[in-house]
């Protein structure tokens, strides 16, 4: 059911693990639903520099956050905010259709974290441009969709 | 570096076919294939190898041979059974009770009759699975033509009260339908000593083929036909028989039934020490079903803080089939309905593990799974934020 490339970012997942002092956290999902991703930025001059991530989820949530911490490694936050799920799902050749959700969250994911980021340093959070209806975060009685 | 071994431990979802089983097919498709409704000699002969089968299957249950009827498997007995029993005592009653924990090939069959003016009532289990005979005399009233619960539990193993509950129905006047799919060779049965009115069977839980199974309905149940057309099984479920698939369920129920106790014995010590070397070497771990009463291969185990769908494809890289009750499985985002009915929180449902072992199951097996188990949890927490978590918790305490 897997694309080759979502099997071999969950076998061998890239920026897996955890940054003490990072510049940004962002944490989307819920246990409820059963999956949970925490991304981990450091920036330095506006770029990049580097980036973990750990997950709790299925098969497409792992690849999924692999796939989103490689392509925003080394971007200037703005190009990183303009990484869609779409593109993370494209990256990975493609989702199935109930997997879907797992991409949004690893954009929400990268979304929160470049806030968290930018809260810290006393600017503005940018706004999501297309908030997705399942910002289901730490909401139990939420449905997981 | 993947594995070519298979180790299978997935026995609930189905089972090989026992190469026997196969043998004694084999003759049905090419040689013996006249049409058991024709007159001819080659037709005479089906029709003999169709009514052997089913002394077999009723030598089985302890049934009469005319108290069993062919069906393409579980799904069709289950829809059978209960469309049959609701849409034949309409006028008696509109009322049904069945289980939070059924097969969806019974759930789902009692929502469409609740589409169709039927009311259901659906019995909640306690935190083994089980259902409480007070809650099932609480819920029967003069409206109630049908309990159908499950003899045995697909997810976690349960075995349900069925004795009791069969007394209960008797003393009511309600018809009892028990889907015995995962409990065939597992358990013993006997449907006249256990008062089961309609049970429902598939021959590929058992080693035999897929794609054929059986309905035992009492005499004297009132019920419609499921199928409507030709007059085979005494004109009350149509369509030509499939002889091979017929005489494979014979032979296989027959041998899983006679071959029960040594078989069960072997399997449960081989899922006992499977389960007792994963809680002892798996932290956080727990059980999940009745510690005892449950079908001797089934085993199933929550992991806290990883998820189901990444444990079997970890455990599938090195060979080993198992299925979980996390949603990512299911193509619903939803856990196991069962899990969650003993009361299992979403998340520690979503780390479940069902490992269901099986007659062709050894120690190397057990030893197999539980080595490459460990790696993979260790493997996906070292991942887990929940986890990262809980080792900050420990280490401030």
């Amino acid at each position: 059911m897997y694309s080759e490339k979502v099997m071999d970012h969950f076998m061998n997942p890239r920026n897996q693990g955890e940054i003490s002092e990072a510049d940004g956290v962002g944490e989307v999902g819920n246990p409820t639903c059963g999956d949970i991703m925490r991304i981990f930025l450091t920036v330095k001059d506006n770029i990049i520099t580097d980036v973990k991530f750990q997950t709790f989820g299925c098969g497409a949530a792992v690849a999924s956050s692999s796939m989103a911490t490689e392509l925003i490694k080394g971007k200037t936050l703005e190009e990183a905010w303009e990484v869609s799920n779409k593109a993370v799902a494209e990256a990975l050749e493609g989702l199935p259709p109930i997997k879907m959700h797992c991409s949004v969250l690893a954009e929400e994911g990268i979304h929160q974290a470049i806030n968290d980021y930018r809260v810290k340093h006393g600017l503005e959070p940018w706004e999501e441009k297309n908030p997705h209806s399942h910002d289901h975060h730490g909401h139990e009685d939420e449905t997981c969709s | 570096m993947t594995a070519e071994r298979i180790v299978y431990m997935d026995h609930s979802a189905t089972t090989a076919t026992d190469p026997e089983v196969v043998t004694v097919m084999i003759p049905w498709f090419s040689q013996g294939y006249g049409n058991p409704s024709s007159l001819y000699r080659i037709a005479r002969e089906s029709k003999k190898a169709v009514e052997e089968a089913r002394n077999q299957v009723a030598t089985a249950l302890g049934a009469q041979p005319d108290e069993i009827y062919f069906t393409s498997g579980g799904t069709e007995s289950d829809n059978w059974a209960i469309k049959g029993i609701a849409f034949a005592n309409r006028k008696k009653g509109n009322h049904i009770i069945t289980s939070a924990i059924e097969h969806h090939a019974v759930l789902h069959t009692c929502e469409y009759l609740e589409k169709q003016g039927f009311s259901i009532t659906y019995l909640p289990v306690d935190d083994t699975g089980q259902v409480r005979i007070e809650d099932l005399k609480a819920a029967i009233t003069d409206q109630t033509i049908l309990v159908t619960i499950m003899f045995a539990n697909n997810e976690i193993g349960t075995i349900e009260p069925i004795t009791e509950i069969g007394k209960v129905c008797r003393e009511h006047g309600v018809y009892f339908h028990t889907d015995a799919v995962q409990a065939i060779g597992n358990v013993p049965i006997d449907v006249s000593a256990m008062q089961i009115d309609l049970l429902s069977l598939s021959a590929h839980k058992f080693y035999g083929p897929k794609g054929i199974g059986a309905l035992y309905i009492r005499k004297g149940v009132r019920i419609d036909n499921l199928l409507h057309g030709g007059g085979q099984e005494r004109r009350k479920r149509a369509g030509t028989e499939n002889i091979a698939g017929i005489v494979g369920l014979g032979f296989a129920i027959g041998r899983a039934v006679s071959g029960m106790d040594e078989r069960n014995k072997r399997v449960a010590a081989l899922r006992d020490r499977l389960l007792a070397e994963i809680l002892e070497t798996i932290p956080n771990t727990r059980l999940n079903g009745h510690p005892k009463e449950r079908l001797p291969g089934n085993l199933n185990v929550s992991f806290d803080f990883i998820e189901g769908e990444s444990m079997l494809l970890l455990l599938d890289h090195f060979g080993i089939c198992a299925s979980t009750g996390s949603a990512c499985t299911s193509g619903s985002l939803e856990p196991s309905h069962v899990l969650l009915a003993t009361g299992l929180p979403a998340e520690t449902a979503h780390g479940s593990l069902r490992l269901t072992l099986g007659a062709e199951n050894t120690d190397d097996d057990v030893d197999y799974v539980i080595e490459h188990l460990r790696k993979v949890v260790v493997r996906l927490r070292e991942m887990s934020p929940l986890y990262a978590d809980h080792k900050k918790r420990s280490c401030n305490v």
